[in-house]
């Protein structure tokens, strides 16, 4: 096998799991702050995608530009969700918020049937073909935009909770519930834009991934166990670990479906987790649980 | 031993249970061939759900995966049937300890490394996942094209090699249903019950205690998956056919675990009701929706979804508790 395609395939890998990085760098935000797991992250996704879909098909508009307005309305969802339904089960068991979010997944999921049916959709913007020579090697325009994109969003989102006061806040809830409500913080409101945050990440993700992959409703379980996976191998609630994980996964699928079979490529990323829930549980980049 | 399984209970609940269990023993007399399909469905969620229950209910570690077990043991009884010749009632037994043996590996694997909560739970739906892929792949049973049994004409009820109609179906599972309540009954009165109880509650503090923690949820992890590798033969053998992208897949875990989340998680009565509300409301959304000429799909799995919000947000510990405590039946059912 030519050295040049390992390589080739090897940087598409890298690139489109920077995009699956930040789809998981909203699953992260949200469980590392307000502690629940949400099983409906796929789904979101794929609602943003047929945003995307209904916006370039009815206006034409770039999924690219009509990325912006769609993290904005994934974010009022988030926020929404987070202060009506997922607010009251903060101190439910596991397996009742695990129910809670499971019946929002079936719902997006179904709902997306319902309204698109089950085919494939897609994207074609008119460079969706054209490729940027890198040295040797021959990468897809499109991968190399919204892997550059995605790296813009999470830089913004690492400087958002460094820099800024409410930023601050949220991370004092993650690291102390207790200590945060006695200081005078709001906690649920913090929580809601926190969900709302974490959705906007995945709103952006499911935006682009249109450029990269057709669109089905069925994808959105497919994406919530992806975003697990990469979120565990990083380290659940570690921002830059939701990066790494997600360049891990992408690689590791582009590189299974070069010297195996494509469709074997699912095997590989969660046998990769497997290893790290049972040698380093944190995750990659995680701290001691 | 027996007295063990009635101390207690109330006469009245003896009552309930014993007409509930004639109705159900008539039942195939009554009703039609689509009714019956639908209550071997109860039966077969009702069955799954104890298993499940065993795990999550009794010892308190969330399982996500008990797709695994169910497609491991249905792909254990199958191939024997196909290849060997070896009917099912000699292929469950191999069938059970592969499934115990995947159970016992992951929770080896699990409590060994101290992962527990959500990192528990996630690992199964892996150890699931990993599996569906692996069985796509796998030949022998050739892969993702599907395994079929030889399906014969329902002429002549076989139940030594499970071929034949419904019905002989329906009162095996029936059985099988009875003995696991009986049988979980038993367990959750003994001391490995109080024991799964305190380690529910208090891990640290039964540890303290004196109990190995590690041991119980390792025999609570192998009967589970024991008790699921049942169904999962029974699927095999009712349905004819295996397709790794069904039976393994992160959906069906969901679907086998709602039952006994619905119907009230650590009661033995609650896997049943779970069942029988779910498989009865799924039925009769789809009957409604057909009547009224909306032949969507999705719509019945987004009645499904509002249904179950609806239930987690107002009776948080199932139906089955409210209900028992309104009958003025003891705790332990």
């Amino acid at each position: 096998m030519p050295i040049e395609l390992v390589f080739t395939v090897a940087v598409q890998g890298i690139l489109t799991g920077l995009v699956y990085g930040l789809m998981a760098l909203g699953l992260s935000v949200i469980f590392g702050v307000v502690r629940v797991v949400n099983f409906a992250h796929g789904e979101m996704m794929t609602i943003a995608s047929y945003a995307a879909i209904v916006a370039f098909g009815a206006w034409n508009i770039d999924p690219l530009v009509a990325m912006v307005p769609i993290a904005v309305i994934l974010f009022a969802v988030g926020y929404m969700l987070q202060a009506v339904l997922i607010n009251p089960f903060i101190n439910r068991p596991e397996h009742s918020q695990f129910i809670l979010l499971a019946a929002v997944a079936i719902i997006m999921v179904n709902g997306l049937l319902m309204i698109f049916g089950p085919d494939a959709r897609n994207v074609l913007v008119d460079y969706a073909l054209d490729s940027i020579e890198i040295g040797p090697l021959l990468v897809d325009k499109v991968r190399v935009i919204t892997a550059a994109l995605a790296l813009l969003i999470a830089a913004g989102l690492f400087a958002f909770f460094k820099l800024t006061r409410t930023g601050r806040a949220i991370r004092a809830c993650a690291d102390n519930y207790l200590g945060a409500l006695v200081v005078g913080l709001n906690v649920k409101k913090l929580y809601a834009l926190t969900f709302g945050i974490g959705s906007a990440c995945v709103g952006a993700a499911g935006a682009m991934m249109t450029l990269l992959i057709d669109t089905t409703p069925n994808l959105g379980p497919a994406f919530t166990l992806q975003a697990f996976v990469i979120v565990i191998i990083g380290g659940l609630g570690s921002m830059p670990g939701a990066l790494l994980g997600g360049v891990l996964i992408g690689l590791s699928e582009a590189m299974s479906g070069l010297f195996f079979a494509p469709s074997a490529k699912t095997m590989f990323g969660v046998g990769i987790l497997i290893l790290v829930l049972l040698f380093r549980p944190q995750g990659l980049l995680g701290r001691k649980i | 031993m027996i007295s063990r399984l009635v101390d207690g209970v109330p006469r009245r609940a003896l009552i309930l249970l014993g007409l509930f269990l004639a109705l159900l023993l008539v039942a195939p007399l009554l009703v039609d061939g689509y009714i019956l399909s639908i209550l071997i469905l109860v039966l077969y969620f009702a069955y799954t759900g104890q298993a499940w229950n065993v795990m999550m209910g009794f010892a308190g570690q969330l399982s996500l995966g008990h797709s695994l077990y169910v497609g491991v043991a249905a792909y254990t009884a199958a191939a024997l049937y196909v290849h060997f010749g070896i009917g099912p009632w000699a292929g469950v037994w191999l069938a059970i300890l592969i499934s115990v043996a995947c159970g016992l590996f992951i929770g080896f694997l699990a409590f060994r490394f101290g992962i527990s909560g959500v990192y528990f739970a996630l690992l199964t739906i892996a150890f699931a996942e990993f599996t569906r892929v692996g069985f796509d792949h796998f030949d022998w049973v050739n892969g993702s094209g599907g395994f079929f049994l030889p399906v014969t004409q329902y002429s002549v009820n076989d139940p030594l090699n499970l071929r034949g109609a419904p019905v002989m179906f329906y009162y095996i599972l029936l059985a099988i249903t009875v003995l696991a309540f009986l049988f979980c009954r038993w367990l959750l009165t003994g001391r490995i019950g109080y024991y799964w109880l305190a380690i529910r509650e208090e891990p640290e503090a039964a540890q303290t205690l004196g109990i190995n923690v590690f041991r119980y949820k390792m025999i609570a992890v192998a009967i589970s998956a024991g008790m699921t590798a049942l169904s999962g033969v029974f699927f095999a053998f009712y349905y004819n056919n295996l397709f790794p992208e069904q039976i393994f897949s992160m959906s069906r875990s969901i679907e086998l675990i709602l039952g006994p989340i619905i119907g009230g998680i650590g009661s033995l009565f609650g896997p049943i009701l779970g069942a029988v509300v779910l498989t009865v409301l799924a039925e009769s959304v789809t009957e409604i929706m057909h009547a009224l000429g909306y032949d969507i799909p999705g719509i019945k799995q987004v009645f499904y979804g509002l249904c179950l919000l609806v239930v987690i947000i107002y009776l948080p510990n199932g139906i089955w508790p409210p209900l028992r405590k309104r009958l003025g039946l003891g705790d332990h059912s």
